[in-house]
């Protein structure tokens, strides 16, 4: 296969200036200026469900199809909320198109707008990406001045002001209705649904939620068209009436034991260990890998047996993982320790769950402290299973909790017991403990 | 006197146009105190609920919720310098870092330098994994650290 030429990335690798003259210089708004003088709204909305563009934030959610949840002929104003909030561990490629291609980005959210007549953007952005804010608050002053924001868009009639709204360091305020609750100005708590934000988002207002590279995808799909978009990737399954397919280019996010972290942009499908042998360098300090987490640590775990796996929205569900996620993978070598890496991951989640829903709160606290247990040497056997009922008992899909953060918390746990039993197993018999030194983090 | 100036005020106001109801300025009205402030003070609430039309409690639950934001028995020193503890960072000796600048620097995370020149956090995911182990100075991102590289960024901090 000839190498793939990257799209999202490819003003990126060229080190091409984020600025606005640069960016049109390479043909920037062009995706945006065929849309205001030829194309209604209802037509940008088929564009982006023709390519089949599935969301990039986790879900995988169809994204054309959820801007037709979207009532009809609503009276206003509807709002889009941009998820720029990128907590899941491991994942950092939406930084990068922010801070390094942020009209990209822009574009994508004007386009957005102009096709579900929204007449607001709010881009909730964790506060950790500073640079990202500073970028691209430079690029929408820019926008402003060059009367590409505001009111009377290039003189054809379309409105639309951006805000750039900074959150505070919490991971669920990337869960859409979290995030609208925290721009909203209250706790971050995620919302029982229905309603959908579509129906009653921020404000109580039809909201549509999507996340940085989607939209970044939107431009390109308006720009080359649906069908550039479907040339790209993996078709539907044919014995999967459900299946969408798993279109388009993907950044892959790799880092942990691998000689390169890095990220990349790849075809929907490749493998874990084609990124990693190809993209990633190899394993580190020629080590063998033992496993590694495909999409943020909320998907699970998979086997170093497992890197055949394709990385689309299906391949990690057929070795018992989540899901794609946010296709970002961590690989850890076979001197790693299971049991650090998933105290690591138990603690993550004991520290941003919102405390909202009962069995997510206490669950995910449990399993962090039977974990902290296990990696002083005072682990028991019974403590396997009662870690297994947790993680099952807790989530949307036991039908317990409020949001899926507490579904992503149960999954590596559910996949290390199944998958690394033999190694808890020993582990805990031998009472060894851990090598991996944290203590000050226990301080706190 | 009042906790916060004019000129904050005046800040703070300006975002009010941005959105339909003033709570949403909340986020944005704690992070302008705090960053100048250093904490978000009993006092600063009540004048923060004021000009937002809230009850104190209402912006005390959000503020509270968000384990971000100081309150006055514990301000931030000048700067604030968190490192990654998650996965990717954690796989690469985060840990160890965290580790070695408490002890350097004789803290606990959360807690700032008897100078208060410094105060040292432990970061979930700071999104900088390519670089891991990863620290943050403020809000900008330091990439692939070590023992030596994290002491002469602590030198740099503390000039
Ligand atoms: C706990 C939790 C955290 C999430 N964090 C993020 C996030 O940081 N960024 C993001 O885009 N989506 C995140 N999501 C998914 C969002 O809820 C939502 O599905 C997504 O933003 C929709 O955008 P998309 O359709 O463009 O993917 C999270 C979901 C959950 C349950
Ligand atoms: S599942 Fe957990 S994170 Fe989600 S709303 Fe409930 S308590 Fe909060
Ligand atoms: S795990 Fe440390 S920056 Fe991502």
């Amino acid at each position: 296969m000839p190498d793939f030429e990257p799209v999202l990335l490819r003003r990126i690798e060229k080190k091409a200036s984020p600025w606005l003259d640069a960016y049109r210089a390479d043909g920037g708004y062009r995706a945006l200026e065929k849309v205001l003088s030829s194309m209604t709204p209802a037509q940008v909305v088929d564009e982006v469900k023709n390519s089949g563009l599935r969301g990039r934030g986790g879900a995988g959610f169809p994204t054309g199809v959820k801007w037709t949840f979207l009532p009809k002929d609503h009276p206003g104003p509807i709002y889009l909320c941009v998820n720029a909030d990128e907590s899941e561990p491991c994942t950092f490629n939406n930084r990068i198109l922010m801070e390094e291609d942020p009209h990209q980005v822009l574009e994508g959210i004007l386009l957005a707008s102009y096709a579900t007549k929204a007449s607001t953007a709010y881009i909730y952005l964790r506060y950790e990406y500073g640079k990202s804010f500073r970028h691209l608050q430079k690029a929408i002053d820019e926008l402003y001045s060059a009367n590409l924001l505001g009111q009377n868009i290039l003189g054809k009639g379309f409105n639309l002001d951006v805000y750039l709204h900074r959150g505070a360091g919490a991971y669920i305020c990337g869960e859409e209705t979290g995030l609208i609750e925290s721009l909203e100005g209250k706790r971050g708590w995620p919302r029982i649904k229905p309603p959908f934000p579509a129906v009653e988002g921020a404000f109580r207002k039809p909201t549509v939620v999507n996340n940085i590279e989607t939209l970044a995808c939107v431009t390109h799909v308006i720009d080359r068209g649906a069908d550039w978009l479907k040339s790209i990737g993996i078709a539907p399954d044919a014995k999967n009436p459900r299946d969408a397919g798993s279109y388009g280019p993907k950044l892959y996010c790799i880092s942990g034991h691998v000689n390169k972290p890095c990220c990349v942009e790849l075809p929907l499908g490749i493998s874990v260990r084609e990124l990693v042998d190809k993209h990633g360098g190899g394993v580190w300090k020629g080590h063998k890998a033992k496993g590694c987490i495909p999409g943020g640590i909320s998907m699970g775990i998979m086997t170093e047996k497992e890197f055949d796996t394709p990385l689309d929205f299906n391949g990690p569900g057929k070795v018992g993982c989540l899901g794609l996620g946010t296709a970002a993978v961590t690989i850890f070598d076979d001197q790693t320790s299971i049991v650090d890496v998933l105290y690591n991951i138990c603690r993550f989640f004991a520290h941003e769950s919102c405390g909202q829903c009962t069995p997510c709160r206490e669950g995910t606290g449990w399993m962090y402290k039977m974990m902290d247990r296990m990696r002083r040497g005072q682990g028991r056997l019974e403590d396997l299973q009662i870690l297994d009922e947790v993680a099952k008992s807790i989530g949307i899909m036991p039908g317990t909790t409020i949001c899926g953060l507490a579904d992503g918390a149960g999954w590596p746990v559910k996949n290390a017991i199944t998958k690394f039993r033999g190694e808890l197993e020993d582990w805990i018999r031998k009472g060894k403990k851990s090598e991996h030194r944290s203590r000050v983090a226990r301080m706190t | 006197m009042s906790a916060l100036s004019d000129e904050l005020r005046k800040k703070i106001e300006s975002y009010l146009s941005r959105y339909p109801s003033k709570q949403a300025v909340t986020l944005p009205a704690l992070h302008l105190v705090h960053d100048e402030q250093r904490c978000v003070s009993r006092e600063a609430i009540k004048e923060i609920a004021d000009l937002l039309d809230l009850a104190p409690a209402e912006v005390y639950d959000s503020m509270s919720f968000y384990e971000f934001f100081r309150e006055e028995d514990a301000p931030l020193g000048k700067v604030r310098l968190w490192v990654c503890r998650s996965l990717a960072c954690s796989l690469r000796g985060g840990e160890e870092l965290l580790r070695h600048l408490c002890q350097k620097l004789a803290v606990k995370p959360g807690g700032t330098t008897a100078d208060g020149k410094i105060s040292v956090e432990f970061a979930e995911c700071l999104g900088a994994c390519e670089g891991a182990p990863a620290v943050m100075v403020d809000d900008e991102h330091k990439h692939n650290m070590n023992t030596e590289k994290l002491d002469e960024l602590v030198n740099e901090l503390k000039k």
